[in-house]
């Protein structure tokens, strides 16, 4: 499937099929990450049960510390 | 005479009145290294009225790669970022008002520095002290601007009190200290972008204008960006800004007293409550014989002792670099002082 990912487009490996998913793909599961999914902030809870569709809007930001 | 603030008076959403504004602006920059410096020089050159720099460390050849404000000449003297980041803000604008700190921003100094301030300006290395300054902000009502950056990435939010929500509610909690660790570098670029977004809010802010509650990253290398309105994160039952506020990193310092820097391979350590460093004098007679390669300048003591280099300040820290070890820092520090 393909989503709008921070504004691009990206076609999306089979496998990845929730926000989970997409967090463990970019490597960014155990950082501090805000997911924004057409226009909704998700919860931290539903990322398991929250499954991507073709055409998706996603904003995704993780922190850092540096300075 | 050209009014050296003519550009900037001109560009229509300060104007004169603006720059009245700015000249009476107060602005704390937490941190002195690469966002702070960026922030600091971009700040007096508009002509805030007074700045307040404070940072706990000093200047090293690594770092004039990105702190805009130092030389090589500060570095050869190990000179204190805040003392150096001083001097050259003064030289590039005298008519304002420099103060500055060496001291570590804890929980017990906080309250002090962000007393009567405009704004503060986030610069720091470290999420426990964000959230440290995070919850000083919120107390004491005042906008503070978070700002981050490692690689080619960076990420910035206002907090404004009572309007968005803080950082401890983006967050949620102290990050584990590896994902904060800064080992895969940084370029300078992100760091001008992140300073940029931070002190053009801190000018709409002075000014009157609205700040959204924007999150933005931006990875300069791969040219992407991303934008969050979090404004729907304000978490009322927040231990800092929700309505039964406790402020918890106000008094979490109390119970630290060493601190690894992450990716430098040294510890921090900060003397508890009734135990104080000796002079840093004394301290070099103390060490005369046992210690090599000793540089002394007013405001700190640099020594080589066995494989660790020992950094005493005058606010009584000291860094022991060549371990991430904070038992071993320890038994180092007891040997040398005693």
């Amino acid at each position: 499937m393909t989503i709008k990912l921070n504004g691009r487009s990206v076609k999306l490996p089979t496998g990845v099929n929730t926000v989970k998913d997409l967090l463990d793909h970019y490597n960014l599961e155990n950082r501090i990450v805000i997911v924004e999914l057409n226009k909704q902030i998700t919860e931290k809870n539903q990322y398991t049960s929250l499954f991507l569709s073709d055409g998706d809007m996603v904003e995704m930001i993780h922190f850092v510390g540096g300075g | 005479m050209t009014n050296r603030y003519s550009r900037q008076e001109l560009f229509q959403p300060i104007g004169k009145e603006g720059q009245v504004k700015l000249k009476k602006a107060r602005i704390l920059i937490v941190g002195a290294g690469a966002l702070g410096t960026a922030s600091a020089e971009m700040l007096a050159r508009a002509g805030v009225g007074s700045l307040m720099i404070v940072d706990r460390d000093y200047v090293e050849w690594s770092n004039l790669q990105r702190q805009q404000l130092y030389t090589e000449k500060d570095a050869r003297n190990k000179l204190p970022k805040a003392i150096a980041a001083k001097q050259r803000i003064q030289a590039v604008n005298s008519e304002i008002s420099v103060d500055s700190l060496v001291a570590d921003v804890n929980g017990l100094n906080i309250d002090e520095l962000v007393k009567d301030k405009t704004l503060i300006i986030d610069a720091v290395d470290n999420f426990e002290t964000r959230l440290i300054v995070n919850d000083a902000a919120v107390k004491h009502r005042i906008p503070f601007l978070f700002g981050a950056c490692v690689a080619s990435y960076g990420l910035t939010f206002s907090v404004i009190p009572g309007q968005t929500p803080c950082l401890h509610c983006l967050v949620n909690h102290l990050p584990a200290q590896n994902a904060t660790c800064e080992t895969v570098g940084v370029i300078s670029p992100i760091v001008q972008i992140v300073a940029a977004f931070q002190v053009t809010s801190a000018l709409k802010l002075i000014n009157g204008h609205e700040v959204p509650p924007m999150l933005q990253s931006i990875d300069i290398w791969e040219n992407d960006r991303a934008e969050i309105n979090a404004g729907s994160l304000r978490n009322p039952l927040c231990p800092t800004c929700g309505t039964d506020a406790t402020f918890p990193y106000l008094s979490y310092e109390n119970q630290t007293r060493t601190d690894v820097l992450c990716g430098r391979n040294t510890v921090q350590l900060r003397p508890g409550l009734g135990r104080t460093l000796p002079p840093l004098e004394q301290l070099s007679e103390q060490l005369k014989g046992r210690a090599k390669d000793m540089i002394q300048n007013p405001y700190l003591l640099s020594c080589s002792f066995e494989e660790y280099r020992i950094v005493f300040f005058k606010d009584g820290r000291t860094l022991i670099h060549g371990t991430n070890e904070p038992a071993k820092a320890r038994i180092i520090y007891d040997r040398i002082v005693g």
